[in-house]
């Protein structure tokens, strides 16, 4: 180690002096396009290869994505970039996707809540009929599938009302301000405050990522403890075999858990 | 003669393979480098059960990756490094699992703090998150005096998450907020006035978004910048929900005592494909609130 330190001290001042020199910075540039190369050539074939999968579980050609098993799916959850989320096609496509595999509860996310302005408008202009609204989340109903569209305030924002009202809870319990006992409270607690604020949804089993990074971009913390989070890419490339594929993979994963209790399987 | 020999000539690889890395880092940071990268250590008891060796030693193993890890994250100038070490939801387990883990990092604390370990190479200072008091009291002591005897050090963080988990942070963040406000309606009273907060109309916000993050146990460290799980699970497993808003999720297939300078290279240049959406997101955020 200390030779190195030695070979290092010597060695990394000039190299720093270097980082002045425009010329000698170009080279810095281009050996580090160099070290991404072998990073964007491993994409392009997986992108190749996963479009190819694609393709051929669309056109049915693989026999056992045909029947999906949906009992360990009970709520699955799409967490959208809001740029994207302005292609309200796209969306509506990808929930009758859904619909058509037989999803029955879907939770639509994106930061700033362009899926509450546009998603809820046109599906409670289209002919279904009941939708109901919650404080910041809405539950509309399309034929058998139940959408719930939340944004960022729902994630942090309602953790903090839920606190709140613990707190004013625990307050009231201490009226005149010298009750000697601290405030303890449960996980379950906090999650039945959560639901008497009107921020108690289920956890979603799996979450699906459409956007340029795997990220979950503020999705209610709360609810995302276990839930399995796949990137799917961008949503203006989307397919209906990558819906597939993740949705039967998922469903592999959690029929190997099936006898054990849900804890068990965390490994490290 | 032989060994001296030997001993020599595997120094001067040792201090070649130290310079090339050091290069490599300096190419690498060309690029945006992350400043918090958070590691999920999961794959131990898989590895073990691959060698065909007892489970105890796996987790031997992944302590020798942690420290390999460790030592290449701070020769980048990572300047936070967390690791999820042990969940409550663990203690479920076999009690002599829980017990032989229990003493491993007793035993690893211990070996961290003496005078020529990484922890004194680089100044680092340590940081335990979660609900100690679950911990054994040997184990729960040795943390406490690991987290005072480096409180004072200036270097990189390293901060370990043991009986751990985001929602047991969070809820624990709900009661510090409690007491706090507590402390200054009190304070209040004594001053002749009443808090506003408390009356009926502002009842959503006597808790803010900002008291909240003030009292989680990761207060005084910056989001993540890149969460990897080893072992290529896809689950957060209750592990910084709440700050890995923007973070870059990572999930390589190697097992943890597997993942090793490539792997981690890999991982950094991963995050800097994608390092200007992320930015991007973050400070347009920033702006709306």
């Amino acid at each position: 180690m200390d030779l190195s330190d030695e070979i290092a001290r010597v060695l990394i001042p000039p190299l720093q002096r270097v980082q002045s020199s425009k010329i000698l910075r170009f080279t810095l540039g281009f050996f580090w396009c160099l070290l991404h190369l072998p990073v964007s050539i491993v994409h392009l074939g997986s992108y190749l290869i996963k479009q190819l999968l694609y393709y051929m579980i669309s056109s049915g050609l693989l026999q056992k994505y045909q029947n999906l098993q949906l009992d360990k799916l009970r709520y699955l959850a799409i967490v959208v970039e809001s740029e994207e989320a302005k292609n309200t096609t796209k969306i509506k496509q990808l929930l009758s996707w859904l619909s058509s595999i037989g999803v029955k509860y879907v939770t639509l996310y994106d930061m700033e809540g362009v899926l509450k302005k546009s998603v809820e408008t046109d599906l409670k202009s289209s002919e279904n009929p009941s939708v109901a609204d919650g404080n910041a989340v809405a539950s509309v109903h399309q034929e058998r599938m139940t959408v719930e569209l939340l944004s960022f305030s729902d994630g942090k924002g309602a953790v903090a009302k839920a606190a709140s009202f613990l707190c004013l809870q625990y307050l009231e319990g201490d009226s005149v301000g010298y009750n000697k006992m601290e405030p303890v409270f449960t996980e379950t607690d906090v999650t039945n405050a959560l639901k008497a604020v009107g921020h108690g949804g289920p956890d979603p089993d799996l979450l699906l990522v459409y956007g340029p990074a795997r990220c979950h971009l503020g999705f209610p913390a709360w609810r995302i403890r276990y839930t399995e989070i796949v990137h799917m890419g961008s949503l203006r490339s989307m397919k209906y075999g990558a819906v597939v594929k993740a949705i039967y993979d998922f469903s592999k994963k959690h029929q190997n858990y099936e006898n054990m209790p849900q804890f068990v399987y965390e490994h490290f | 003669m032989e060994t001296q020999r030997e001993n020599s000539a595997s120094n001067l690889l040792g201090g070649v393979w130290c310079f090339l890395r050091k290069c490599l880092f300096f190419v690498l940071s060309f690029g945006p480098m992350p400043n918090h990268i958070a590691f999920i250590m999961d794959g131990n008891r898989r590895y073990a059960k691959s060698r065909r060796v007892k489970q105890g030693n796996g987790h031997r193993a992944g302590f020798t990756a942690l420290t390999s890890v460790l030592q290449y994250c701070y020769e980048m100038g990572v300047k936070y490094v967390t690791v999820y070490a042990f969940s409550i939801e663990n203690f479920k387990r076999q009690p002599d699992e829980v017990q032989s883990l229990m003493d491993l990092m007793k035993q690893k604390i211990d070996e961290l703090l003496k005078e020529e370990s990484i922890v004194n190479k680089y100044r680092i200072r340590i940081n335990f998150w979660g609900n100690l008091s679950l911990l054994s009291e040997p184990v729960r002591l040795a943390a406490e005096k690991a987290m005072a005897s480096t409180a004072r050090n200036t270097g990189p963080v390293f901060s370990v998450c043991v009986a751990y988990t985001s929602t047991n942070e969070i809820m624990h963040a709900v009661e510090e907020s409690c007491v706090e406000k507590r402390g200054r309606i009190r304070k209040g009273y004594n001053n002749g006035y009443k808090d506003e907060s408390v009356q009926a109309d502002n009842k959503d916000s006597v808790i803010s978004v900002t008291d909240l993050e003030r009292h989680l146990y990761t207060s005084d460290c910056p989001d993540p910048d890149i969460v990897i799980r080893t072992s290529g699970e896809t689950r957060l497993s209750n592990f910084l929900l709440w700050q890995t808003t923007f973070s870059h999720l990572q999930n390589p297939v190697p097992l943890w005592p597997e993942f090793s300078f490539r792997h981690l290279v890999w991982a950094i240049l991963e995050y800097q494909r994608i390092y200007p959406y992320l930015e991007q997101r973050r400070t347009s955020s920033k702006e709306k609130n």
